[in-house]
């Protein structure tokens, strides 16, 4: 066990030692990989920030009930409450018609012709917030008929339009981010399997004599899989690189463009888990390619 | 140890390099194949270490048929038999040491084991003390010893050599085959295909003569090969006495 530890530890180190032996090959082999994961890492981010900043924004979508005049503070409060006992509400909000007019005549500077009125021309209003679980557009729609039906609500407003637009961009975005993601894993496979294709006719002599003197299709292979493990957590690290440089250079002027709109967003990078996958895909299809590539091509060397 | 049993080998240009071949190598024998080139020494060699596979006939090495030998088995096979070549097949791009050590490692022997093991190795052919040489910085024979080193290293019972003398001068031939001669005698069966009739004179060994890819001649251990190769007529009884 510890002979098979100690035969695998030299095996992908010497592996290592080789690589280096031929840098200018080696690094830019790595470099296309790590562009090709990056490109899907970066699109990841661009979906995850646009989540994180309009998230807030979907979940807080509130209804906005007007009653019916006349109706007195007390029946808008009872209604209020009914509203309130619905499993797909979580608050409902009283802002009485006294209140809104002193709030208008405030905000809007028009005091002195509001002053002119003989009596209070606006309803009283309950601003509805749903339930976090009840937020999707057809779950609102429902609560949104439900409530225009009852006696005193006058108009219900629910404005889920620009929301529903924003997820199905978002939506159709992460699916491209998939084919991406498949296609760019597909092109890694295909460079390791290409680049170990060369490696194994580099080496033919030394498969041959191997062979020869009792070496397995398995101990054959393994310097190969391990290039290929090399080769993609390189290129993991460059593509981790290369999304950390994208994410430094777009920080500050997102957090700019967001400071215009009032916002406190700021760009995220990736996280330990989001690395993890990264690395872990960059190892996972250096090996798969290598190993497809090398079962098929060591195959055809035989000593003659 | 070795036994062809009436064994043919037609390659796929259809040339016929083994027809109807029966030999009989008891294990502890030295034995020395000759002929001119295109005889079938180096087919039957690559019998043996399954290098290729015999068209027809049965091949038993070490108990074993080889037709019972699947593709997946060819390593473990090949690890019982020592295989010297005539070009060395080093790898030039390693030490000494590890190209020795070679075979050990792809039988997974531990680390401390497989130095005292090729430093042994190394020693029996005369170059202990070359271990982190690389092989171009060797004479031939020299490399040629470390090729035999790396045969030996993992104590195969049967040693097979082609043409292992061909690019060195009589006195490293000579040199080689005593080295040969010291494995025999711890009791290793030791293969030779050569056609240096220098080396014939020297060793009275057994001596097997092909032709057209049969044994024509088979002259036991101890008779010397002048007497025997002057007579044509003596040749041909030779080969039926040996069938």
């Amino acid at each position: 066990m510890s002979a098979w530890l100690t035969r695998h530890a030299q095996t992908s180190i010497g592996s290592l030692g080789r690589l280096s032996q031929q840098k200018l090959a080696t690094l830019l082999t790595v470099l296309v990989i790590g562009i090709a994961l990056a490109l899907p890492a970066c699109l990841h981010l661009l979906i995850s920030n646009a989540q994180n900043a309009t998230g807030n924004w979907n979940k807080a979508v509130d209804l906005t009930v007007f009653l019916k005049r006349p109706t007195s503070a007390e029946d808008a409060s009872r209604t209020a409450g009914r509203i309130k006992q619905r499993r797909d509400v979580s608050n409902v909000e009283v802002i009485t018609a006294d209140a809104a007019l002193k709030e208008f005549r405030h905000d809007s500077g028009f005091g002195a012709a509001i002053d002119a009125l003989n009596e209070n021309p606006l309803p009283h209003t309950l601003v509805v917030t749903p339930a976090a679980d009840f937020t999707t557009s057809a779950n609102l729609d429902s609560l949104a008929a439900d409530l225009r039906a009852m006696p005193s609500v006058e108009v219900v407003q629910l404005d889920t339009a620009w929301v529903n637009r924003l997820n199905a961009i978002l939506e159709t975005v992460r699916r491209g981010l998939i084919v991406a993601a498949a296609l760019l894993a597909l092109g890694v496979m295909v460079i390791v399997g290409n680049t170990i294709r060369l490696d194994i006719q580099n080496r033919r002599a030394e498969i041959e004599v191997t062979k020869l003197v009792g070496g397995t299709d398995g101990f054959v292979r393994r310097p190969f899989l391990y290039n290929g493990i090399w080769y993609g957590l390189g290129g993991g690290i460059t593509a981790w690189i290369i999304t950390a440089a994208v994410i430094a250079i777009l920080r500050e002027p997102i957090g700019r463009l967001a400071g215009l709109y009032g916002s406190a967003f700021q760009l995220g990078g990736l996280d330990a888990r989001a690395t993890l996958i990264l690395l872990g895909s960059g190892i996972v299809l250096g090996w798969l390619g290598s190993y497809l590539a090398a079962t098929r091509h060591l195959r055809a060397i035989e000593p003659t | 140890m070795i036994r062809f049993d009436h064994v043919f080998k037609r390659y796929p240009n259809g040339r016929e390099a083994l027809s109807d071949l029966s030999l009989e190598i008891d294990s502890g024998e030295v034995v020395f194949l000759t002929g001119h080139s295109g005889a079938g020494k180096s087919s039957l060699l690559k019998l043996i270490s399954l290098i290729e596979r015999p068209t027809r006939g049965q091949l038993i090495i070490n108990g074993q048929n080889v037709s019972g030998v699947s593709r997946r088995k060819v390593p473990a096979f090949r690890r019982q038999i020592g295989m010297v070549f005539q070009d060395h097949k080093l790898l030039h791009d390693r030490t000494i040491f590890d190209n020795v050590a070679l075979p050990l490692i792809i039988a997974g022997v531990g680390t401390k084991e497989i130095g005292k093991r090729v430093r042994a190795a190394l020693d029996q052919v005369g170059l202990l003390g070359r271990e982190q040489s690389v092989p171009l910085e060797l004479s031939t024979g020299e490399q040629q010893r470390v090729g035999i080193a790396r045969a030996v290293v993992s104590k195969p019972p049967v040693l097979i050599a082609d043409e292992p003398t061909g690019n060195l001068d009589p006195e490293l031939s000579l040199e080689v085959m005593n080295i040969f001669r010291r494995f025999n005698e711890v009791g290793v069966t030791v293969l030779v295909a050569s056609h240096d009739l220098y080396l014939l004179e020297h060793f009275p060994v057994r001596r097997v003569r092909l032709e057209c890819g049969r044994v024509v001649d088979d002259i036991p251990a101890g008779i010397s090969a002048g007497e025997k190769l002057v007579d044509p007529a003596k040749l041909i009884t030779g080969s039926e006495g040996a069938m």
